[in-house]
């Protein structure tokens, strides 16, 4: 355990840390470009290079390990004479387009240039010409080799992560330049993380090109729900400029670091998979079916028509007579309000939350899940799939075309999917009522009889469980859209209008009942929790 | 004249095959090596030669050979760098077209010394005679016992096989050539850990240079003292070196020298002077990396230490002379377009740098210079010295810095005039 001295501060650290970490521990941080955590280290571009008492040259921090009495200098005359020519290197050749380039604002040749740069320009030739201006590279990725700093941060991506190896250096000198290999495209699963670690504007998102000025985004940590892993994110979205990207709020995803599910990396059907949260299929308000047709109405209209509907096929027909299809695309908190109202107050047999799929969904061994639901765990933890002696969804439906089922409902699924249209629309036609309550219109809510619009998983706070059991948090970014309501929220009306009084005000209240009432969140709480997430009590 | 070691059979004609080469007295060296040495014996003879690396560093050789670990579980390698660069360099290959077998026979008594039992020569890739000789006297050496299996009956086993480069300067730095060698890109290699601890896939590496392992048999079969001897005066070196004169002198060519000769003797003495009876103006003493010396400096001694004092450095042994007629900004013009060409593009200073200057000189060369160019000039190159991945760097920055400084009148003048003193353009 070597203690070491930086810029004056005495810290012992672990054998094999280098300089660049240990400096982070005092919250001293040491700019870089090649430098990355997740990566081998390639020393390259040499803006980490430190003076160290007693060594002639100054060393490049991201390799030069900490050592017994070493004393550290990062701040030293030298230090920023170098990082001043290291910048001025790197920019020469650059061809300074910050105005059409969409990496302006979250620029580490800009934001290194304000901190350690402010020299005045003396380069007088022109510059070097490279083959790669906006050229897509992949169906994500544009590469504009002119502004790349040849970190090889992207290359050794393609090579150490996804061993896909689409990406080399070649060419000598100034003339080097990241290029594809020939007849390849960067069209891996994870082939967006390289416009994240490229720390300029070499390798920016087609998605995300020119929709938005980055300046204008705010950011909300989540959850991924695109698979049981959970893959720690942010969403970025614009309020601020409303008329931008089509009026899209959410304007895309990037990883957020989590050493025990993610790392640094999400998968591409993630980082894209948001589109849906400001989609046209939105459904803004709730709706009612009159005849042939579905009416936009109100709350009050729609909660009102189903409570007394359930309440009269209860009376009527019984219990047996209700199916409910819970999601597990839906938070700990919606789901519990699920079971409290469905299972426990009602004392409905027929719960269930799995929907067959068509097919097993793709999953490799390293992010990507087969199962691409955020929150399969926690509604089984809930205990929300069906029972021995109760019906699953298969049976629901065919109990429903037998006539013994009179309501049913849906929450989010599109049934037809795998049934298919015919047999969905057979069932409505049979049901005394069928609901759906999701936040995007689908061929099964067409066929409903009331739709409850409910808000994207960007609109509400709540919790998911992954597939190993850890319960992490989701935040509201943006507002629910139009009449939408969380999925616990409409409960909570729900159950009011069928005589039920729940207290809860927030998510938070909610999931503190969980951790009493069910044993397996024992002991979480939203603080425990917190932007890391904590392991179920069983997992 | 003074003791040959290297060249002494040059005339030989048919030196290079084995018959030549045994008919002189070769492999005898080997053969006592195996006899009367342990490993361990050779290399504290080879460390008490004073030999030292003649590739450019000039690091004493027996002591990069013991830090080889002794207990590695992996196999051993010994690289032979053939791949002789540097501008105004070219003894190593008269050394591989005249005496293939001395370098063979080094290079078996080095895998000796370290217990190394493959052998890679590392040759450049427009050297295709002298590959092709080698090649020959490999044969040779494996028919006649020299190599191969069970060498001279001794239970010592070595094979050798070439490497040809494909035509970049950057594949002569150490670790560039191991990564050219592992058939990647010849980027040089983050140190440490050196070659000696972690080479040639993964594995502990000797990396020698061709006239260093041809001086082994000779300090085998005449012993560490002799050796040492030939450079008295120079407490540190031993043995002679081949320099390669060329530029402006009447004899160029290779002349075998101790380390002890003076810079004047061989322009001079060996090399017969300026032609025309022009004046010397400068002389870069050691391959284009090593920084230039005015006529004023030639007294210096050659010898590694005694160039480290007068602030250049042995380098190569590549001597390039230059008379008073010689535009220095163009000469420097000659250098700079080499190193950016040769830059591997790796590492920041270098890659953007070497480019630059190569850029401004174009500029001063061709009657478009701007005031501030000399200072810039210093600067870049001073920004790239020392802050570089390998020495590449400090090779390229040296040149400019020392030209600058030392021809600064030169460099004014065409930055102001934007046009040249010396050749009136």
């Amino acid at each position: 355990m070597p203690t070491l001295t930086i810029d004056g501060k005495e810290i012992t650290v672990e054998k094999g840390t280098t300089i660049i970490q240990a400096a982070e521990k005092l919250g001293i941080e040491i700019p870089r470009y090649c430098y990355h955590p997740g990566l081998s280290i390639a020393g390259n571009c040499r803006m980490c290079l430190v003076e160290i008492e007693k060594s002639p040259k100054l060393q490049i921090s991201c390799y030069t390990q900490a050592a017994d009495g070493m004393v550290v200098h990062t701040t030293s005359e030298k230090v920023k004479a170098v990082r001043r020519a290291i910048l001025e290197f790197l920019l020469i050749n650059h061809p300074v387009d910050c105005p059409v380039c969409d990496q302006a604002g979250e620029c580490w040749l800009q934001i290194y240039y304000m901190e350690h740069g402010l020299y005045n320009s003396r380069f007088m030739e022109n510059k070097v010409r490279k083959h790669f201006k906006a050229t897509p590279i992949g169906p994500w990725v544009n590469l504009d080799s002119e502004r790349c700093i040849l970190c090889s941060r992207c290359v050794r991506f393609t090579s150490e992560i996804t061993k896909t190896y689409e990406l080399a250096l070649v060419n000598r000198g100034d003339h080097s330049e990241i290029t594809i290999f020939p007849g390849k495209e960067l069209n891996n699963k994870y082939s967006g993380n390289v416009v994240d670690i490229c720390p300029v504007g070499a390798l920016t998102d087609r998605d995300f090109r020119f929709q938005c000025r980055v300046w204008y985004l705010d950011k909300q940590e989540s959850i991924c729900p695109g698979c049981s892993r959970g893959c720690n994110i942010e969403i970025h979205y614009n309020v601020q400029r409303a008329h931008h990207a089509g009026g899209r709020r959410v304007l895309r995803l990037k990883p957020r670091f989590n050493p025990e599910v993610n790392k640094w990396w999400i998968c591409d059907e993630g980082r894209y998979g948001y589109k849906f949260i400001d989609d046209k299929s939105r459904i803004q308000m709730p709706y009612l079916q009159e005849g042939e047709v579905l009416v936009e109405t109100d709350w009050k209209v729609v909660l009102d028509k189903v409570a007394s509907t359930l309440r009269s096929i209860l009376t009527t027909y019984g219990t047996e007579s209700i199916g409910v299809i819970a999601s597990p695309q839906l938070t700990n908190e919606d789901l519990y309000l699920i079971r409290k109202l469905f299972v426990e107050d009602l004392r409905l047999p027929h719960v269930d939350f799995k929907v067959p799929v068509k097919e097993k969904g793709y999953e490799d061994d390293f992010l990507i899940k087969a199962d691409k639901n955020p929150n399969t765990r926690g509604a089984e933890e809930l205990g929300l799939g069906a029972k021995e002696g109760s019906l699953n969804v298969e049976n629901m439906l065919e109990a429903a075309i037998a006539g013994r089922l009179k309501a049913l409902y849906v929450f989010g699924h599109d049934l037809t999917n795998f049934f298919g249209e015919e047999k969905i629309k057979d069932i409505a036609s049979r049901l005394e009522l069928l609901v759906f309550q999701g936040s995007n219109l689908n061929p099964t809510g067409q066929y409903a009889h009331v739709i409850l619009p409910s808000a994207t998983y960007a609109e509400k706070d709540g919790t998911f469980t992954n597939f190993e059991g850890r319960v992490q948090r989701i935040y509201k970014a943006v507002e629910p859209l139009g009449e939408s309501l969380p999925d616990w929220e409409i409960i909570v009306k729900l159950a009011r209008f069928m005589g039920f009084s729940y207290p809860y005000q927030s998510a938070r209240e909610i999931f503190k009942e969980i951790a009493t009432v069910i044993p397996a969140f024992n002991g979480l709480s939203y603080k425990v929790i917190g932007n890391q997430g904590a392991k179920l009590a069983t997992a | 004249m003074a003791e040959l070691v290297l060249t002494k059979n040059f005339g030989v004609p048919d030196f290079h095959t084995i018959e030549g080469y045994i008919r002189c007295g070769g492999y005898e060296g080997l053969k006592k090596t195996l006899e009367e040495f342990t490993p361990d014996q050779v290399i504290e003879e080879v460390k008490k030669s004073n030999l030292r690396g003649l590739g450019g560093a000039g690091f004493s050789t027996g002591m990069k050979w013991s830090f080889v670990p002794k207990d590695s579980s992996k196999p051993k390698y010994l690289v032979i760098n053939a791949d002789e660069g540097e501008p105004g360099t070219f003894k190593d290959r008269y050394l591989l077209e005249k005496a293939p077998h001395m370098l063979i026979e080094g290079a078996v008594i080095a895998a000796y010394a370290v217990g190394i039992h493959t052998a890679y020569v590392y040759i450049r890739g427009e050297y295709v005679k002298p590959a092709r000789i080698l090649q020959n006297a490999i044969e040779e050496a494996y028919a006649h016992g020299f190599l191969g299996k069970n060498i001279l009956g001794k239970g010592f086993d070595l094979d050798m096989i070439i490497h040809r480069g494909a035509g970049a300067y950057i594949c002569g730095e150490e670790t560039g050539l191991l990564e050219s060698l592992e058939g990647k890109k010849g980027w040089p290699r983050l140190k440490p850990p050196f070659p000696a601890i972690v080479g040639l896939f993964k594995c502990p590496t000797v990396v020698n240079n061709v006239e260093t392992l041809s001086q082994l048999p000779h300090i085998m079969k005449n012993g560490a003292a002799w050796f040492a001897n030939i450079c008295q005066g120079a407490p540190k070196c031993g043995g002679t070196r081949i320099f390669s004169v060329s530029g402006h002198v009447n004899r160029p060519g290779i002349y075998e020298l101790p380390l002890t000769v003076t810079l004047r003797e061989i322009i001079y003495d060996h090399a017969g002077g300026i032609p025309g009876g022009k004046k010397l103006k400068a002389v870069i003493p050691g391959g284009s990396s090593a920084p230039v010396l005015t006529a004023d400096e030639i007294d210096v001694k050659m010898d590694f230490d005694s160039l480290m004092a007068a602030k250049t450095m042995g380098g190569s042994g590549g001597v390039i002379v230059m008379d008073e007629d010689t535009c220095m900004v163009k000469a420097l013009y000659v250098l700079a377009k080499f190193y950016a060409h040769e830059s591997c593009g790796q590492c920041t200073p270098c890659r953007e740098g070497t480019g630059w200057i190569a850029k401004i000189l174009y500029r001063l060369v061709h009657g478009d210079g701007r005031p501030g160019d000399p200072d810039t000039l210093k600067s870049v190159a001073d920004n790239i010295a020392g802050n570089t991945i390998c020495p590449f760097g400090d090779g390229a920055a040296w040149p400019v810095q020392s030209f600058v400084k030392k021809f600064r009148s030169e460099f004014e003048y065409h930055a102001k005039e934007r046009k040249c003193d010396v050749l009136k353009t």
